[in-house]
């Protein structure tokens, strides 16, 4: 494994980052070469929780593979699932009754309100503080309880299917949803003052992993990790999917392209999906939850891509379809890959301990990258 | 640019260039040795300005591969898709990593799950499989009795 690295010139020392390392939040494992604390080369090794999802796909029906999804990126699993009801429904041209759209967009954006407070306390234990996790996590428990009381289950909800979703909404899902966001809206100024501003933090994030417009378009970076770098790349206002293109929210752009601007437009992005569920709540139609649809599901003969926003950027569902019950091959294109793409570029020349403030505001989730 | 668009400037471009039409993008249907030029013209092209390379995806069609390019644009918002054929005996296609930096990795996913060898990529290794894996995954003919379950 070593030859591979190359550059090793005399002095440099090889390093194995993970896979069990706490700041990779899961098993990715990173070859470091290192000259004194200084980054030379980050070279990623994948595998270790590979599942090869889309050979799995390739015999799963197309109710049966959606499933899976929910265990690529599982703090978006809603959005995964969501992603992959699209492409069948594009296949079946399948409209969706106004209660579902409704309901999927506010559980979509409840899911990357969660996504984001995980990644708010994740963030800050990575570069030393603490006390975050926990305040993070008390109001994230909200969310999960929401979940768990609609779609049964806290973390791999398997909630939306083609047509629809699969049950109606708890009766208690719009009295808690509303006391959330009671409860978050007087949090989210409280996380505000504990992080943002503190200049021990700010020292650790201000012009670190800097990364160019340029750069993060030909790396492929999408989501906030690349509207940190003034990319306009949020595929709910550029191909908006079931109601974005009716809501009123803004795209968070900032231009600093370091650890800082990335951590804003998450911070900001909470704010964002905060208002959304606002939106919603009050506005959920009467209706049916599901389109009727078939009990096996053929899609015709064609390939078809659907595009969505997760919590960490673009993902995308290539499927092609010969006709039968089962996809012919499923590729997702999973947002943390093609940013995990990235880090040997953002970390070249910054110091060891940058490695993991950049990690952190790429937040990556390893499941994701691995598939 | 509409789909209509890109086919006039495309095929000015590059005259006897195959398109596939119908679907939501416009397609490309090309073979492995003319992909590295017909990509380079789609990205440097003032106008097409093909800077976003957002999936890029091997098919396993039984008599040949596919590598599938999904390209958008992020100035002008067009998005076109190039399907390369490649020969399932020599599956070898040139690597665009140096127009696309982000091929670098999707092109490695490519290599460890097709075989597929990109040519010119400056560090092809097994990215998920272990360096020892025999056989390629994504292929159709791939058997693994141990840890493949079939339904």
């Amino acid at each position: 494994m070593f030859e591979e690295v190359g550059t090793t010139t005399e002095g440099d020392l090889v390093i194995n980052v993970g896979p069990q390392h706490p700041a990779t939040h899961g098993v990715l494992h990173l070859v470091l070469t290192l000259n004194g604390e200084t980054i030379k080369n980050v070279e990623p090794h994948l595998g270790y929780i590979h599942r090869s999802i889309e050979k799995m796909s390739e015999s799963l029906t197309y109710r049966q593979f959606i499933y899976v999804t929910s265990r690529m990126d599982y703090l978006s699993s809603h959005i995964n699932n969501h992603a992959c009801a699209l492409t069948v429904e594009k296949g079946l041209q399948i409209e969706v009754p106004a209660r579902a759209q409704v309901i999927r967009v506010l559980m979509d954006e409840l899911t990357r309100l969660a996504s984001h407070q995980l990644w708010w306390g994740a963030m800050a234990m990575d570069v030393g503080a603490l006390t975050p996790f926990f305040h993070a996590f008390r109001e994230r428990e909200a969310i999960n309880e929401i979940m768990e009381e609609t779609c049964g289950a806290r973390l791999t909800m398997n909630y939306i299917c083609p047509g629809g979703v699969m049950i109606d909404l708890h009766p208690n899902f719009q009295r808690k949803v509303k006391e959330f966001i009671t409860l978050f809206k007087s949090k989210i100024d409280e996380y505000d003052e504990m992080v943002t501003g503190n200049i021990i933090f700010q020292n650790r994030m201000k012009g670190i992993g800097l990364l160019s417009k340029e750069d993060a378009i030909s790396y492929g970076v999408s989501g906030p990790a690349a509207r940190g770098s003034g990319v306009s790349c949020d595929i709910r206002k550029l191909y908006p999917y079931e109601i974005y293109g009716s809501l009123n929210f803004e795209e968070i752009l900032e231009t600093g392209g370091d650890c800082f601007a990335r951590y804003l437009v998450r911070f900001k992005e909470m704010r964002q999906s905060l208002s959304i569920i606002e939106q919603l709540i009050d506005n959920i139609p009467e209706g049916d939850f599901q389109a009727k649809t078939k009990a096996v599901l053929k899609l015709p003969k064609g390939e078809f891509y659907s595009r969505v926003e997760t919590a960490r950027g673009e993902l995308g569902v290539y499927l092609i379809s010969e006709g039968g019950t089962t996809p012919y091959r499923v590729k997702y294109r999973s947002p943390g890959f093609s940013n995990l793409s990235a880090l040997n570029h953002m970390s070249k020349g910054y110091k060891l301990g940058d490695l993991v403030a950049i990690m952190g505001t790429l937040d990556l989730v390893i499941p994701d990258i691995d598939r | 640019m509409t789909n209509e668009a890109l086919q006039e400037t495309i095929t000015a471009l590059i005259p006897d260039t195959q398109f596939e039409t119908g679907a939501e993008w416009l397609t490309i249907t090309t073979d492995a040795v003319a992909i590295k030029p017909l990509l380079t013209a789609l990205r440097q092209t003032a106008g097409l300005d093909f800077d976003y390379l957002f999936c890029l995806s091997g098919v396993d069609w039984k008599t040949h591969f596919n590598i599938v390019y999904h390209l958008s644009s992020t100035t002008q918002r067009h998005t076109v898709v190039v399907k390369a054929k490649v020969n399932r005996d020599n599956p070898e296609i040139d690597t665009v990593s140096d127009i696309w930096r982000t091929a670098e990795f999707h092109e490695l996913e490519a290599y460890d799950l097709f075989g597929i060898i990109f040519t010119g990529h400056p560090g092809l290794r097994r990215l998920f499989l272990t360096d020892d894996w025999k056989g390629w995954p994504l292929r159709k003919d791939y058997e693994d009795p141990i840890n493949m379950i079939k339904l």
